[in-house]
């Protein structure tokens, strides 16, 4: 463990690079260096989608339940913190710039907001994830994307919030915000799975069966890494809301679920760097084949597809699989928690063929 | 009365629909226990297929039952072809994987289907042509029945019925039996597994491209994201039904039918807006899970350990 004096000055140190990119990022730049708004756009974005992957990380793949409705948790905590900020926020900013000046309430009311929409994306992860977590694999995927498709379906019909035609955010988000947050997030899935409840999580991931005979309560550590996930996801929303300064229900739709699947699908279901690298190729992705002749950009989605089956047939386990890329000292000092087989072979297979390996040759002896 | 037996005959015909695609799904579950997610947009693919027939062999100029017989057959086959090619290059390398992955690759699969057709063809609703003429019978006093929709029973009914002989009736429908019974055993006794596996796709992808094409005569409108949501519709109603049973396909079809029916046809008094049709099935699913997980018709599994 480094001491408490290396963390400080780590700590530090990430807030000041933060600082920077974040000026470096704005219109006036970092001693006059700066980049183009389309650049800062492409950073922004690939940091809210790391907060996105890492969260659905946690609950794919480390407690392998298969989630397809993330882009809902993200909506629910979009529309929650925006409905607080449009119609509350001026007024609160107000009443308290008068109190600690204009900056501080400016961070405050933000801050409100998006704890706001973490508790409501919360909130909705437990009412999904009560029935839903009982389901297995299959089944639980379509009924998460059920779930995101009928909270779209509501949110769409609330006039308050702007409804068919959309509704317009004030713009709080920066990359200051961003940043740090990718960061926390990171922190905190990092942080869950090198303990103990992420020991359960990733025992349930293995085999359910046997983790509820070990006497893991798997429901409870399921619904918890759900309501997290969710929460994450809320946050994520918040900061994407509150940087389009429009939100439209077009934008949570299943399209936006898939693209969160295969971020951590590419980087590795079962890795935190795996899924920070997931999410910063399929941000950049689109840019890139806006480079290529013609139009090609139409094709995106088709390169997305084709990327994932390709990958399910060649390396089902992505690119990192369960390892993580990370500093020496970190690997070093830490024990890696993974299971020692890739997250996408294991489990019982369709066709009970299995991979040859003497245990699964005496598992299908026993079946017949 | 004359609105119940309205919409009971609206009913009708979507589930008619819903069941054709759903046996397609609960056909794949029962031997492979995948979902293929892809199903809905073989649908598609029959929609278009048919369209692009009509309009190569010259069918689209006026209404011809030989046409409609014609594009119907032909979509069907070549559904079948697409329906094979996509077992063969993306599911049967996988098949040894985890769940996982397999769902994963359907996924895949469906959305590459998807944006293939959108990429090549725009997203854009095109006119399916009107390959039979179209004609209201009045039934019951005020309820009025169309020929389009007397088609789509009809063809139905006979398809569902062909399949059911298929299964029960040839040595095919016993060797598929036996391999959604146990995929070791069956192949223990010396039935090409992979050749069966591939049958059941092709006849379920034939299914659900009949299905295409008569919903597009019944509602001309065709587009690439048009599997999407029926899809998810049949798949309901194959859960629904007791995934894996092929009677309790049709039957979970004819009931999301209804349902949707009437759940948007009387709700409209009391403040159900139109555009909760599609929760409608979603929120059948949710149910269906909580309570009764095996479905209808299905029976209950018990994991071994």
């Amino acid at each position: 463990m480094p001491s408490l004096g290396k963390r400080i000055l780590a700590a530090a140190l990430i807030v000041l690079v933060l600082i920077a990119m974040n000026a470096y990022m704005s219109d006036e730049g970092l001693f006059g260096f700066g980049v183009p708004p389309y650049f800062a756009r492409v950073i922004m974005l690939a940091g809210i989608n790391v907060i996105l992957a890492v969260s659905l990380n946690l609950i794919t793949g480390f407690t392998g339940q298969f989630s397809i409705g993330h882009a809902g948790f993200m909506a629910v905590g979009a529309y929650s913190s925006a409905y607080l900020t449009v119609y509350f926020g001026q007024a609160w900013e107000r009443s308290l710039s008068g109190i600690v000046g204009g900056t501080v309430a400016h961070i405050v009311i933000f801050l409100i907001a998006i704890m706001v929409g973490a508790a409501v994306a919360a909130l909705a992860g437990l009412l999904v994830g009560i029935p839903s977590l009982r389901l297995r694999g299959d089944y639980l995927a379509i009924v998460t994307l059920g779930f995101a498709e009928i909270i779209r379906i509501v949110i769409l019909n609330i006039d308050k919030v702007g409804g068919a035609t959309g509704f317009s955010v004030p713009g709080y988000t920066n990359f200051l915000w961003v940043g740090a947050f990718a960061i926390i997030t990171i922190i905190i899935v990092y942080n869950i799975v090198h303990s103990d409840m992420g020991r359960a999580l990733i025992s349930i991931r293995e085999d359910e069966l046997a983790a509820e005979a070990m006497g893991i309560n798997t429901t409870r550590y399921k619904v918890l890494s759900f309501v997290i996930s969710s929460a994450l996801a809320g946050m994520a929303g918040v900061l994407f809301g509150h940087y389009t300064q429009f939100l439209s229900t077009n934008d949570f739709q299943f399209i936006r679920s898939f693209e969160i699947i295969i971020m951590i699908v590419l980087g590795g279901m079962g890795s935190l760097t795996g899924a920070v690298f997931g999410a910063i190729v399929i941000t950049l992705l689109p840019e890139l084949l806006r480079k290529l002749p013609g139009d090609a950009s139409k094709y995106r989605l088709v390169v997305y597809s084709a990327m994932l089956i390709l990958i399910m047939l060649t390396r089902p386990q992505g690119i990192l699989g369960t390892r993580e890329f990370g500093l020496s000292w970190l690997k070093r000092s830490r024990k890696r928690p993974e299971g020692t087989q890739p997250a996408g072979a294991t489990g019982v297979s369709i066709a009970e063929q299995g991979k040859p390996s003497s245990l699964d040759e005496k598992k299908e002896a026993e079946n017949l | 009365m004359d609105t119940f037996v309205q919409q009971l005959i609206n009913g009708l015909t979507i589930g008619a629909i819903y069941a054709l695609v759903a046996l397609g799904y609960t056909m794949v579950y029962g031997i492979l226990r995948l979902i293929n997610f892809a199903h809905g947009d073989i649908y598609m693919v029959g929609a278009f297929v048919g369209y692009f027939l009509a309009f190569q062999l010259g069918y689209a100029t006026g209404p011809s039952l030989v046409g409609l017989a014609v594009v119907l057959v032909g979509s069907m086959i070549i559904a079948a072809l697409v329906g094979m090619a996509v077992e063969r290059f993306a599911y049967r390398p996988v098949r040894k994987y985890s769940r996982m992955t397999t769902l994963i690759t359907a996924i895949g699969v469906s959305l590459l289907i998807e944006n293939l057709f959108v990429a090549r063809l725009g997203a854009a609703p095109r006119a399916f042509p009107q390959l039979l003429r179209e004609q209201s019978y009045t039934l019951f006093g005020n309820a009025a029945i169309s020929k389009s929709q007397i088609l789509i029973f009809a063809v139905s009914i006979l398809l569902m019925l062909l399949l059911q002989w298929i299964i029960f009736k040839t040595k095919v429908g016993t060797a598929m039996r036996a391999v959604s019974f146990n995929l070791n055993s069956a192949k223990l006794m010396g039935i090409n597994t992979d050749a069966i596996i591939s049958i059941t796709f092709a006849l379920g992808s034939g299914l659900a491209a009949a299905g295409g094409v008569l919903t597009a005569q019944y509602n001309p409108q065709i587009d690439p994201l048009m599997g999407i949501i029926t899809g998810l519709k049949a798949f309901v109603a194959a859960v629904l039904g007791g995934i894996g049973n092929v009677p309790g396909a049709v039957l979970g079809g004819l009931l999301i039918g209804l349902a949707e029916t009437f759940v948007v046809g009387y709700g409209q008094n009391i403040g159900v807006p139109s555009t909760f049709r599609d929760a409608v099935a979603f929120a059948i699913l949710i149910l269906v899970l909580l309570f009764r997980p095996t479905g209808l018709l299905g029976t209950t599994v018990q994991e071994k350990v």
